[in-house]
This record gives structure tokens, sequence and C-alpha cells, in this order.
């Protein structure tokens, strides 16, 4: 198996992991607990913002997040099977 | 029917359901008795993992945890909902490409080490007989308070239970089992909560009736709950109390704790592709987010209700659930200025912890205690606050089948994440210690006997851990996630993410995080519990948080000690280039 493709399919894998990772810190971590005081001074509702995110939203945008992921990689497991495939035709 | 006839019914159809799903999935081989033959669909394999891994705390204890904390209760929410991220992305798809049985076996093989293994083993074990002590207790609580049996009779007869289902089906029993189990706990927590929240907010749906504004008022619940915590002398609901360095570490010791249980990994080895355990990770998520979203709604109404129907009022007069749990010995009201009337507000009943009951009952016909009053504050009320979910049907005057289904859903909560813990404890003894370490010439048929021989006994000394419970369970589910985190998901993940780690970098790092975690936890929860306070802790990181840091230390050991030694074999590097293809 070429070692270029794969190379490249764990950078593309990477990638995703990196920006998915990072919503999933800004939305718990940040949201949910450094800057929640500051977006509780925001009001939706019978909800403050920061204790929406830290009780329900981070919650909701985990569960986004792994469809997510689970779209994107099948995507890339696709495309990376047919340059393989093209690959084979080209030898 | 009587609310404990109807208990006796639900109860008793769940069980009977569950040993039909057993008997009709018995495993014949090894595969089938640790992963299922690998055949689990994925959404059903979602379903199982959530049962697996709501477990009688998330059911009974998790509600009423975040009633009486407010807003810290995040730290549970956000921490065993976001490890299923991790878990999606940075251990699940790997692991079950790497395709073995159980989490030593991977730990074994990339770190080409018999010794590796063991530590991973002495890891799996701790943490899984730690949890399943918790479980058996909650077993042991819903008997007695709903069926009114002896908690040890209880706790007997759910082993029965679960030695039929896991020594019998394995892992393939269980997974099925899982699924009616998961059916039977979600439904027992929607419907009160439903309910309640009609009740409280007139809006069905508990996510936003939490927060909607209260019946026949402009007020918001919570801001409702905010304004009377505060009058009662407690920091307002929707605000903190713990530090946020504190908050912060708690929350990230759960999630990576929770990436790097055992019992919950394997259950992503059950299913047939890579793909498809992506996929059941986030249906497992979707099926635990369902409860967990639920649960903080649940325990803003259960705070509300429990301050308005007992605040002020007359003890003769108090409601039935109240003198009910106080029967059990989970509420205590200390009368302190003898007036009759019960008053509720912050601050301690007594100075000295739980309620100690003696025999004497007290001028209203309340139990008297033989603890010391703690008279700095008017506060009267001793609660248990594990008992809230159990209690927020009856406080809210729901139907008695309600009550019973609550019941049902708190056992079928706390028997499926036994069976799950036991059975990772069984593998892991059979496989990893037996066949893969000390007895390598064992068939495949002795190996199965083996598994079931060891399960029986994990199941023996689980339900002695329910009967003569250790006073230490609370305090050791930080310990349970702490060195999960600092131990088995550092292991995993920098086997996966980096080829360089090594078995020395491996061993040291796990050993460094086990016994930095372990030392702050033993000294602060054990040996010196009096000096367990904020401004001891090193950084203000409390003993339940500090699982976060070990992980941190696990990383940077792993990484220096194997610049000293040789770098991993072609073979490991192979197997890694492996996992990282699709």
């Amino acid at each position: 198996m070429s070692n270029r493709l794969s190379n490249a399919y764990w950078k593309s894998n990477l990638k995703i992991l990196f920006s998915l990772l990072s919503i999933w810190f800004i939305v718990s971590f940040g949201f949910g607990i450094l800057w929640s005081d500051q977006l509780d001074l925001i009001q939706i509702g019978g909800f403050k913002l920061g204790f929406w995110f830290a009780q329900q939203g981070s919650i909701y945008i985990f569960v986004i997040l792994i469809f997510v992921y689970v779209h994107l990689m099948n995507r890339l497991d696709k495309k990376y099977k047919k340059s393989i495939e093209q690959e084979i035709d080209k030898n | 029917m009587t609310t404990q006839e109807l208990t006796y019914l639900f109860v008793g159809l769940s069980f009977a359901l569950y040993i039909g799903i057993a008997i009709y999935s018995r495993a014949g081989s090894t595969s089938d008795f640790y992963v299922a033959g690998k055949g689990v669909n994925p959404i059903a394999n979602g379903m199982a993992t959530a049962a697996d891994w709501m477990s009688a705390a998330s059911f009974i204890s998790m509600a009423g945890l975040i009633a009486f904390m407010g807003k810290d209760g995040s730290v549970y929410l956000m921490g065993w909902t976001g490890g299923y991220v991790l878990l999606a992305l940075l251990l699940a798809p790997y692991l079950r490409k790497f395709g073995q049985f159980t989490v030593p076996d991977f730990i074994g093989t990339r770190y080409y080490s018999k010794m590796a293994r063991l530590v991973a083993v002495l890891c799996l074990i701790f943490v899984s007989f730690t949890y399943v002590a918790g479980q058996m207790r909650g077993v042991g609580i819903v008997f007695s308070r709903f069926l009114e049996v002896d908690i040890d009779q209880g706790v007997m007869f759910g082993m029965v239970i679960v030695f039929f289902y896991a020594v019998l089906g394995g892992m393939k029993g269980i997974t099925y089992t899982q699924v009616a189990q998961y059916c039977v706990l979600i439904f027992a927590y929607l419907v009160p909560a439903i309910f309640i929240s009609i009740l409280i907010t007139g809006n069905p749906i508990p996510q936003l009736g939490f927060g909607d504004t209260l019946v026949n008022s402009d007020t918001y619940l919570l801001d409702k709950l905010d304004q009377v915590t505060v009058d009662l002398g407690f920091t307002a609901y929707t605000e903190n109390i713990k530090s946020n360095i504190d908050i912060f570490c708690i929350t990230a010791a759960l999630m990576f704790g929770t990436a790097g249980l055992p019992h919950v990994i394997v259950r992503f080895f059950t299913v047939p592709k890579v793909s498809d355990a992506r996929k059941s990770a986030g249906y497992a998520l979707v099926f635990i987010a369902l409860l967990y979203t639920t649960a903080p709604a649940v325990g803003s109404f259960a705070r509300m209700n429990f301050i308005d129907s007992v605040q002020d009022s007359k003890y003769i007069d108090a409601p039935s659930w109240f003198k009910n749990w106080e029967g059990v010995g989970l509420i205590a009201w200390n009368d302190k200025n003898a007036d009759g009337i019960i008053r509720y507000e912050f601050g301690n009943t007594f100075k000295d912890g739980r309620p100690k009951f003696s025999d004497k009952l007290g001028f209203s016909g309340e139990r008297l205690t033989t603890n010391i009053s703690e008279d700095s504050n008017k506060n009267e009320v001793y609660i248990d606050r594990d008992i809230m979910v159990l209690a927020n049907p009856e406080i809210a005057n729901l139907p008695g089948w309600v009550i019973a289904l609550v019941a049902a859903g708190g056992l079928a909560a706390a028997l499926s994440t036994a069976a799950g813990l036991l059975l990772v404890i069984s593998s892991s003894i059979s496989h990893d210690l037996l066949k893969k370490t000390f007895k390598p010439t064992i068939t495949e048929k002795q190996e199965l006997l083996y598994a079931r021989f060891s399960a029986a006994i994990a199941i023996v000394i689980a339900g002695l851990f329910g009967i003569y419970p250790p006073g230490f369970v609370a305090q050791v589910v930080a310990f349970a996630f702490g060195l999960a985190a600092s131990t088995i998901f550092p292991a995993l993940f920098l086997g996966i993410f980096t080829k360089s780690v090594n078995k020395e970098g491996a061993i040291s790092g796990m050993l460094s995080g086990l016994m930095f975690t372990s030392i702050y936890i033993v000294y602060f929860k054990f040996i010196n519990p009096d000096f367990n306070h904020s401004e001891n802790w090193i950084f203000g990181i409390s003993p339940e948080g500090i699982g976060f840091i070990g992980m941190i230390i696990n990383f940077v050991t792993s990484i220096l000690v194997s610049r000293f030694f040789n770098p991993p074999t072609k073979i490991v590097m192979d197997l890694v280039d492996n996992l990282r293809q699709p």
C-alpha cells in the first residue's frame, strides 16, 4: 500500500480531530467553565447562557460533534479508497 | 393495586424479561463471551453502552447531587458525557481496528510486554471493583425502600439475577439484556420527569421546562430558585461555589476517566466494523444525553419541590414521603427550637455528620437521634442526596405506578452496570492473566470455563461489598475515575498517536500516574480527612480532580523516559501504522 497515501489519510484524520476537539474544548471548558460567568450576564428565557452551556448546551454539541466526525470520516474513507483504486489502475 | 404490589409486578416482569433474553442469547465461544462474537448492531450497541454506562449513580444519585450543588453539578454532566467525544474520536475506532478482546490485550501488545499487561490488569480490576461495590449498594437501597425486604436479601437476589445472565450469556447475553434495561431505565426516568415538569412549569419537555416560568406566574423557575436559595442562606442555585480551577480539573478528570474506563471501551470491540465503532459511540451518547439533559431539570424541580413541601410546615402534617424516608434513616429532623415546625436552611443539622437514630420518638413523633446538635444555625433537616430521584415522584404526588416504574428503572441501571463490570473483571482474569500470561496452554473450552468461573467469583465478592458496604464507597468513586484518567487513558492514547513511546516509557508513565493520583487521594480522603480543604490542596485542586494532573504527569513521564531506551520493534511500528489506516 502506498505510504504517501496513508500519510495523507492520517494527516487529514488529525486535522479533523483537531478542529472537532477545539470545539469540544470551547463549549465545555470555555463556555461552561472559564467564561461561564461572563456568559451568565446574557439571559435567554429562563436560562443564563453560561449556566445553560454547563448543564445543557455542551451535551447537545457533544452529540453533534460525534455525528459530524462519523460523517467526515466516512467521506474520508471513501475518498481514500478511491485514490487507492486509481493508483492501482495507473500501475 | 397498592404501590407496593405494582412495584413487585413491574420489577418481577422486568426480571423475567432479562432472564428470558439471557437464555435466548447464550454464549457458545470465548469470542461470544468476551465480545459478543463482534456481531452487534451499532444502534443496539449504543443502547447497551448507555445502559452499561449509566449506573445507580447516574440514575439514583446524580439529579439529587445536582439539586443540592446547583451549578457546580455541571462537573458531572459535562464530565460524564464529554468523555464520549474523546472515546469516539481518539480511542474507539483504533481499538476496534486492533480487534482483540480486552483493553490489557492492546496495552500488552502495543508495548510488547507482559509487565505492561499486568499493570493494566491491576488498574482495571481496581477501577471495576470500586465501581461495582456502589452498584450492589444501589440494588440494596431500592429493594429495602420499595419492596420492604432486608437490604441483604435484596443484594443476594440481585446477585442471583446477574449471575444468571452474566455467567451464562457472557458479553452476548449482557448486551441484549442491557438493550432491554436501557429501555426500562430511560422510560422510568423520563415519565416522572415529564409529569413533574408539567406540574411545576406547564411545559411537558423537562429540558425546556427547566428554563420556563412557574405555573400561574411570570417568574422563571431558575430565578425563583436563585432567590429562594439565597434567602435560606445558600449560594444562588445558578452560581458556582467551587473555584474555576477545581471545576476545570474535576470535569477533565471525569472526561478522560470516562474515556479510559475498561468496561465502556470494551463495548466498542463488539461491533462488526471500524466505522460501526464510531457510529456506535454517537448513538451511545444520544441515549446517554437523553438522561443527562433531563437530570439537571429533575434536580432543579426536586430542589424547588422539596423546599416548597416541607419548609415551615408542622411535622405532624408533613407529607408521607418525609416520614417514609425518615423510617429508612435517610432523612432526619432535629427540632432545634422544639416548636414542632420543620425549618430548612443553610448549615449542618448535626455536628457529627450522618444521623445515628435512637429507639425513642420525640414530641411530634419524629425519630430522635443520638447526634450532637449543631446550634449555630437553624437548619433542622438532614437529607441524604441519594434519595431525591427515588422520592421525587412521591414528593410530587404522582400515581403509584410511576413510583413502581422508578424502582424497576433504578434496578435496571444498577444491574446493567454491575454485569458489564463483572464481565471485564472476569475476562481480564481468564484471558489476560491465565491465557496470555500464566497458563498459555489452556484450550478455548477451558478458557471459557475459567471466564465463567471468575465471573461467578467476582459476583460473590461484589455481593459481599453490597451487604457489608465498606464506608469508603462514596470516596473511592473519585479514585476510579482518577485512576482511569491517569493510567489507562494515556497508555492507550500514546499507543495510537505516537510510535516512539516504548514499553519502558509506558510502564513508568502508568506507574507514576497511578502513584501520584493514589497518594494524593489516599492522603486527603483516608489518612488526613480533616485536612481536606481547598487551602491545603495543590493549586486548589481537590482529590476529585487530581486525576487530571496525574494524567499530565503520566504523559510527560512516558515521553521523557521513552527517549532513554530503544524504540519499539518494527512489528509494533507496523501495528501502529495499521491502526491508522482505514
